[in-house]
């Protein structure tokens, strides 16, 4: 096998995994199910719109 | 009261933290006995003091009974206040250094004719402090808070978080002396020697495993975007350290060790280093500060989550290819320069779009740019983010290198990443956290803060102009021939061109120097308890959680 067999293989598989990877990340991140739970998780995580009460900065040590 | 449990489970954890810092003294006490190298010997007695220092830390805190046991539900936050006030000192220290050998680079007397003022022992204590020191303490600081107010969880360990955060002090100035002392392994940004780069080798896994813990114990099911870049920061930086540091020490007594990768490999390996420590320390680690400090200070949620997920996972895929772009025209195969180039390139792409999403965060709150210094710094961080990724892109394509390559134009380049965005992002991250941390009512003074602002980005625009400036003279300069086909300039009529540009950026560094010795007074006026002088002026999220007052409408 030659350095540019090898090298032409090693382009081609890796062009595919970059676009599959891309492919996976993109579904992932526009599946129209997911859009609701992400916005909840980042408020949650956020604290916002829960007011003081649902803040649970806490004080530290 | 704690059940029996935990209190016997606290008395383990001390008594083996106790021995490790007794083992650590006693190490140190080997190398300043054993290490015939007079530096190495100084180092042996800093890593002995530190372990003593560290043993009676422990016994005292032990005793007196105020640490909480570990299953307490309080956050931890004593180690991140101790990386907030670190940062702030080294920042100063780093800045105060960097600003001299600008001086130095127009007036070269000013190297006092002394090997450990001299500017090739300088530079790199200004690059690790300000990248290392600075930016190393505002991660270590902001990823330990963002992690556990995202997972609503404590760090774990009773020890092992002060570990992270002291053994990273004792790490930096282990590396800045030695610098002093002419011990380095001469690779750019990784200046340390390997028995330096075993410590924190040593302290970075402890940090993982403290940040991996607190994810582990999250209450919330999704871990949130800011978590991932910092996560991404930590385990590549964990990557890049021990791929580029495998040397072999002359003896275990000598700081002088070998690399074991020969010529262009050597050079593939450091900047395969070199430029994901741009990648992953000063941008995956700042876009989680970015992700966490802008929607918490403008109360609202990122413009759009799906993008951030979409940011992250391009940006890390594509940053870890593009160092070759620091070797072109080099013996590095040209396939491999074009690939560097490529992605470099690519990396537009996710640059922006995580840009956009900063940005866009504050769309329906433009007016907190007017009334709040602190957002203005964040959001005037994300537009130098912005340009510079911009302009790395630029630089990366061969026949714009083939001018900008070792000119001026790559140091101002760097600083318009370096302090319009890692910096300013860490200022206003800083000027949230402090109120935060010590229960406070907000800053001591937010015009103060105007203050700060307005000398750094004049600072820093001083400084980038005059480095485009010189850098393209230099480029052209350099690359002049006359009809004759002989270069028109000899090298030193280039270094005589660049004077007055020299003059400007050292300017422009004092500049951003006393900026931040302006921010170093508000925060100190702050941590002490001083009622702010503009309460009025501050927006309520300025304020601790606790004290706080409920959202206007």
């Amino acid at each position: 096998m030659t350095y540019e067999t090898i090298a032409t293989i090693s382009q081609v598989t890796s062009l595919l995994l970059f676009i599959a990877m891309f492919a996976t990340v993109l579904a992932y991140a526009l599946w129209p199910r997911n859009g609701p739970r992400f916005e909840a998780a980042q408020r949650r995580a956020l604290d916002l719109g829960r007011g003081p009460d649902g803040d649970t900065g806490g004080s530290g040590q | 009261m704690a059940a029996p449990g935990v209190e016997e489970r606290a008395a383990f954890a001390d008594a083996m933290a106790l021995l490790g810092a007794l083992i650590g003294a006693g190490i140190g006490l080997a190398l300043l006995l054993g290490s015939r190298d007079s530096g190495m010997a100084f180092h042996g007695l800093l890593f002995m003091l530190a372990g003593l220092l560290a043993a009676a830390f422990i016994l005292q805190r032990s005793f007196d009974g105020n640490e909480p046991p570990e299953a307490s539900n309080d956050y931890m936050d004593g180690p991140i206040r101790v990386a907030t006030i670190a940062a702030v000192i080294w920042g100063i220290a780093g800045f105060i250094v960097g600003d001299v050998i600008a001086w130095q680079l127009a007036f070269p007397a000013l190297n006092l004719d002394l090997p450990w003022t001299s500017f090739g022992r300088l530079r790199p204590l200004h690059t690790s402090a300000v990248i290392f020191a600075f930016g190393g303490n505002v991660l270590i600081a902001t990823s330990l808070y963002v992690v556990q107010r995202t997972c609503h969880a404590r760090l774990p360990g009773r020890w092992a978080p002060w570990f992270v955060v002291w053994g990273y002090q004792l790490f930096i100035a282990i590396a800045g002396t030695g610098y002093l002392l002419g011990i380095t392994q001469s690779k750019e940004y990784a200046e340390p020697e390997w028995y330096a780069d075993l410590w924190l080798t040593i302290v970075w896994v402890v940090y993982l495993l403290v940040f991996l813990g607190t994810l582990a114990k999250r209450k919330e099911p999704h871990i949130y975007v800011a978590n991932w870049f910092f996560l991404a920061f930590i385990v590549t930086i964990a990557m890049l350290h021990l791929v580029n540091n495998a040397t072999i020490p002359v003896s275990l007594t000598n700081p002088k060790s070998y690399i074991v990768y020969s010529g262009v490999q050597d050079a593939m390996t450091q900047w395969w280093y070199g430029h994901n420590a741009v990648g992953f320390f000063l941008t995956a680690g700042f876009l989680g500060i970015m992700y966490y400090f802008i929607p918490k200070r403008v109360e609202r949620p990122v413009y759009s989550y799906r993008l951030s997920i979409v940011h992250f996972w391009t940006l890390i895929f594509l940053y870890i290819w593009a160092g070759p772009h620091h070797l072109h025209y080099t013996a590095l195969p040209d396939w491999a320069q074009t690939l560097g180039m490529t992605f470099s390139i690519m990396l537009w792409m996710p640059s922006w779009g995580g840009m956009i999403n900063g940005l866009m965060t504050l769309s329906g709150a433009w007016d907190k740019l007017r009334t709040d210094p602190v957002v203005r710094l964040l959001v005037v961080s994300v537009a130098f983010y912005g340009m510079s990724t911009f302009e790395g892109p630029v630089m990366s394509i061969k026949s714009v290198n083939s001018l900008s390559h070792y000119t001026d134009w790559t140091i101002g380049h760097v600083h318009s990443g370096a302090l319009g965005w890692v910096a300013m992002v860490s200022f206003g991250a800083i000027y949230c956290l402090v109120p935060w941390l010590w229960g406070r009512r907000g800053l001591y003074s937010m015009r103060l803060v105007e203050w700060h602002f307005w000398t750094a980005t004049i600072g820093i625009l001083l400084y980038i102009t005059a480095m485009w400036v010189s850098g393209i003279t230099q480029g052209l300069m350099w690359r002049a021939y006359d009809k004759l086909g002989f270069l028109q300039y000899s090298f030193i009529e280039t270094v005589e061109a660049m004077k007055p540009y020299y003059m400007i950026r050292a300017v422009g560094g004092l500049l951003f120097l006393i900026g931040a010795l302006i921010m170093a007074y508000n925060v100190w006026r702050t941590v002490r308890g001083d009622e702010p002088v503009d309460a009025a002026d501050q927006p309520r999220i300025a304020a601790a959680p606790e004290l706080r007052l409920a959202p206007a409408e």
